[in-house]
């Protein structure tokens, strides 16, 4: 129960932040806007050329946007050294790696609603026969993605290059997301069923516990540096 | 105020060292502070004060020599000694972004406690911020933060307050209050470690000082024993010798 509070207090306290602030929201938004203009000018109206690369342009979209969100994960902790307030708090201190992943969870959700819904208006792409099995499908990529942003945001919080060995550490850590993620959205959105894709869910559900687990596990020596 | 001496100290440093690369920061260092003692840390800056008390917090390990915290070594058994230690460090561990009143509930939450609003309005009322429960922290002066950073401390119920230059940025009224709220707080029996480079009033809340230099510590007297001259220029020419 403590554990659950806890994870709710940073949560909250993130979201609350997130709110008054909007610093991250409103970049990674307009950042994901920026992008679909990018690829509209570049395929042009070559239908066939936009139906082979898409399930590849749509998690391009939502990664880029999320590693500049993943990547501030903790930075409104080193104001006022709140990180170390958050260290010396007693407790289990995965509460606040359950906390800052069910935040990039959120964000991310929101980036994917906002790239998807912008999909379907600039690049006119019909997901609506799809839709059931790529909730799935974003689902468990968001939380292999936010999983090992969250840690390896933390990892890179108090390195002074952050900014270029934070996506250096992350991508090839996500290499069997991705692939499991782009996979199955190219047969969805292909018209294949679920069940055809079953072997990559089956990846990014093993691959999601062991990216969950492993920050669990590791949060606690990363905090205590 | 009559410094305690019963037979077990709530803290106790014996031969700690600490190393950061080639240059030891702390060298050798033992101290006591007893409850309902409050000990001033003098020395000047870059001596080892603030990574004594990190020390005793728990935030660094020591490269020798033991640390306890009411009877906890603070290596080994970190989360008993976060118990019972309030750190009131340089930086404020307040979000800006926040009310006085949400950085209280996030912490209280934080610590897996459940909130009461009515108590901690009663403790904003005790650092004299209650008229500004509900303004961002962002809007405060140094000494707001620095009495809502101690209202924070003492969510906890602490028995041991680490102070580090705690009347930097206040005012005198709000010094008054800290002294006042320091001399409560080992009235009932707590025990404050106060780091300091200052040789002001706020040396009287001292039941003892120790002077550190250098890592060293050179001198550990009863405030009572040296004037306040006494003290400066003992710590001036000891501070000389070293450099």
């Amino acid at each position: 129960m403590r554990f659950v509070r806890r994870t709710w207090a940073v949560v909250r306290k993130d979201v609350l932040i997130e709110r008054r602030t909007k610093e991250t929201v409103n970049a990674v938004v307009f950042f994901s806007v920026l992008l679909l203009f990018v690829f509209e000018f570049t395929l042009g109206a070559d239908r066939e050329r936009l139906a082979a690369v898409l399930p590849g342009l749509l998690w391009l979209a939502v990664l880029l946007a999320a590693l500049l969100g993943l990547g501030r994960t903790f930075v409104l902790e080193r104001e006022n050294d709140c990180w170390e307030a958050l260290l010396l708090t007693p407790g289990d201190k995965g509460a606040v790696y359950v906390g800052k992943l069910a935040g990039n969870g959120l964000l991310m959700a929101l980036v994917e609603t906002i790239v998807l819904l912008l999909f379907t208006l600039f690049l006119n792409v019909d997901v609506a026969g799809a839709l059931p099995g790529l909730l799935l499908v974003l689902a468990l990529g968001t939380v292999g993605i936010a999983a090992v942003g969250t840690l390896f945001g933390a990892m890179t919080a108090h390195v002074r290059a952050r900014e270029l060995l934070f996506p250096v550490l992350l991508l090839p850590a996500l290499v069997p997301v991705l692939l499991a993620i782009v996979r199955s959205t190219e047969a969805l959105l292909a018209g294949e069923s679920l069940g055809t894709v079953d072997h990559w869910l089956k990846l990014l559900v093993a691959a999601d516990v062991i990216y969950v687990v492993a920050g669990l596990l590791t949060f606690d020596v990363l905090l205590e540096g | 105020m009559v410094a305690a001496t019963g037979p077990d100290p709530v803290i106790r440093v014996v031969g700690v060292r600490k190393v950061f690369g080639l240059a030891p920061v702390l060298d050798g260092v033992s101290l006591d502070v007893h409850g309902g003692e409050t000990v001033g840390l003098l020395g000047p800056n870059g001596t080892g004060k603030t990574t004594l008390l990190k020390i005793l917090a728990t935030v660094i390990r020591p490269t020798r020599g033991t640390a306890r915290v009411a009877g906890h070594d603070c290596v080994r058994e970190p989360e008993d000694v976060r118990r019972e230690v309030g750190l009131l460090a340089h930086e404020s561990h307040l979000y800006e972004d926040l009310t006085a009143m949400e950085n209280l509930v996030f912490w209280q939450r934080f610590a897996g406690e459940r909130v009461r609003n009515d108590s901690l309005r009663a403790v904003l009322e005790e650092v004299e911020l209650d008229h500004c429960a509900d303004l961002r922290v962002r809007t405060f002066s140094a000494g707001m933060k620095r009495r809502l950073s101690l209202a924070r401390l003492c969510l906890g119920r602490p028995r041991v307050l680490l102070l580090d230059e705690p009347f930097s940025s206040l005012d005198q009224r709000a010094r008054k209050w800290l002294e006042q709220y320091l001399q409560d707080f080992a009235a009932r029996g707590g025990a404050i470690l106060m780091a300091t480079h200052a040789f002001g009033a706020e040396l009287d809340v001292a039941d003892r000082l120790v002077i550190l230099v250098s890592g060293r510590l050179i001198v550990d007297a009863p405030r009572g024993t040296m004037t306040a001259d006494e003290i400066h220029r003992f710590y001036t020419l000891h501070t000389e010798e070293a450099s």
